[in-house]
Parts: C-alpha cells; sequence; structure tokens
C-alpha cells in the first residue's frame, strides 16, 4: 500500500470522564494493519501551586471548550497529521471539566510502521492542538480563580512545523 | 439572524454567553460587528483587541475582514489553551 492511500483511523473526543490509555493504545494497535511504532501521549494536571500555601486538594482546573468548534479543530488536526505522516491511526482524548492535579487532561496516540513518524505526529498534534483548538483554561485556588494566559512558547512550538524542513 | 457565542474570560467580563442579533444597520464584516458591539460600552470595547479576542466565524477561526451575511454563527474568545 502507498502511502497516499493509507487509511488512517481517527477518533477524536471530547469528554468530562477519564480515559483508559491501555485501551486506547489496544484500540490503535487494532486498527493499525502492520505497526511498527505506538507513540502515547497523556499530559497531566500540573500541580502550579505546589510548595505554595495552598494546598493541592484546594487546586483545581476547569476546562471550558466550544462544542462543535472543538471537535471540528482536533479533526483538522489530525487531518493535518495524515498529510504529513503515514500513520495508521490517530486517537485524540481532551477532558473538559473540572480536574484535579495530577488528573489525566489529554491523551495523543499516534500509530505508524516507523517510530519517527508516530513521534513526530503525536507532537505535531500537540502542538497544534495547544493553540489551535478551542479550550480554555481556569485555575481555581480557594476563592481566588484566575483563567490560564497562552504562553509564546506554545506558539513557537507550533509555529516550527510551518518552517521549512 | 446572527448568532454571537463568548467564552472563557470574555464570558465572564461581559457577563453572557451567547446571543442573538439581527446583522445591524452597515455591518458587513467581523471588524464592523466588534465596533457595533463596542457602542455597548464598557467591556464591550475589549471585542475590538486584536491581540486579546480571537474570532471564529461558523466554527472556523476568521480574521476581522470576514464577510457576514446575517445568518452566521460568530465566537469571541481569548487565545486557546488547551493541552
Amino acid at each position: 500500500m502507498s502511502e497516499s492511500t493509507l487509511q488512517t483511523h481517527i477518533h477524536i473526543s471530547v469528554q468530562t470522564d477519564d480515559f483508559d490509555v491501555a485501551a486506547e493504545y489496544t484500540q490503535a494497535r487494532q486498527q493499525s494493519a502492520n505497526p511498527g511504532a505506538i507513540v502515547c501521549f497523556c499530559g497531566l494536571v500540573r500541580d502550579v501551586l505546589a510548595g505554595h500555601e495552598q494546598t493541592a486538594a484546594q487546586q483545581t482546573l476547569t476546562l471550558e471548550h466550544y462544542p462543535g468548534m472543538t471537535e471540528h479543530a482536533l479533526m483538522d488536526i489530525a487531518t493535518q497529521a495524515t498529510g504529513r505522516w503515514p500513520l495508521h491511526a490517530i486517537r485524540i482524548i481532551h477532558r473538559v471539566g473540572t480536574l484535579s492535579p495530577a488528573e489525566q487532561i489529554v491523551l495523543v496516540v499516534t500509530s505508524s510502521a516507523h517510530r519517527s513518524a508516530a513521534f513526530e505526529s503525536a507532537e505535531f498534534i500537540m502542538d497544534y492542538l495547544k493553540t489551535s483548538a478551542p479550550f480554555w483554561k481556569k485555575q481555581v485556588a480557594g476563592a481566588k480563580s484566575e483563567w490560564v494566559a497562552s504562553r509564546e512558547s506554545d506558539y513557537r512550538a507550533a509555529a516550527r512545523w510551518s518552517a521549512p524542513d | 439572524m446572527l448568532t454571537i457565542q463568548y467564552f472563557a474570560s470574555i464570558r465572564e467580563a461581559l457577563g453572557q454567553s451567547s446571543e442573538q442579533l439581527p446583522l445591524p444597520e452597515g455591518v458587513s464584516t467581523v471588524a464592523e460587528l466588534t465596533q457595533h458591539l463596542a457602542l455597548r460600552g464598557q467591556h464591550w470595547m475589549m471585542l475590538d483587541d486584536n491581540t486579546q479576542v480571537l474570532i471564529a466565524v461558523n466554527q472556523r477561526v476568521a480574521d476581522r475582514s470576514a464577510i457576514l451575511h446575517g445568518d452566521e454563527e460568530v465566537a469571541f474568545f481569548p487565545p486557546m489553551t488547551g493541552g
């Protein structure tokens, strides 16, 4: 099968529920005809107040999103990845709602014949997701809450993929 | 009828998450819509801030020159912070 005709199984989910990394890995593995490499990236909620006066139990992160557009944006990102790397499967899960430190927040699984394609595409998807999928984080600590500011470094990370190799 | 949605810090500052609005007289682009909304005063003027407020038209990121016919879904939101 030539790379241009490779069918990529794409799964996108925006959900409040937690996800099972092993189950998602198994799905990607089963959807791949001859996988040589599967990369699973899982993002967790950082405890940004660790070491400060607030305890972890008081801190939460609330994720808001734009229902409808979010799914379109994630599908766009996945589709762009299939145009750049020969991928068997892509699974993107992003949680919304209120999460506590150390909880799983985002999962990207990519499956390919070779590790470089799996690694690079997973990183590409994460970099684009952070700057072009409509999610917004709000940090809540006790009575104080604050919207997380976007980071210039995230934009630089996404921009490097549009520079010529 | 335009459907306008506001998200995250913008939703909070404006105190509303969505509204229906007939295309105002003389408005045919997003930039003209934000100028029209800015007439409401106070926080509404922030919609004119290109760096702090992003725009989607029909659920796709758009710029302020995007044309409006009157039946679009327009959204205003701060830079994304997912992942």
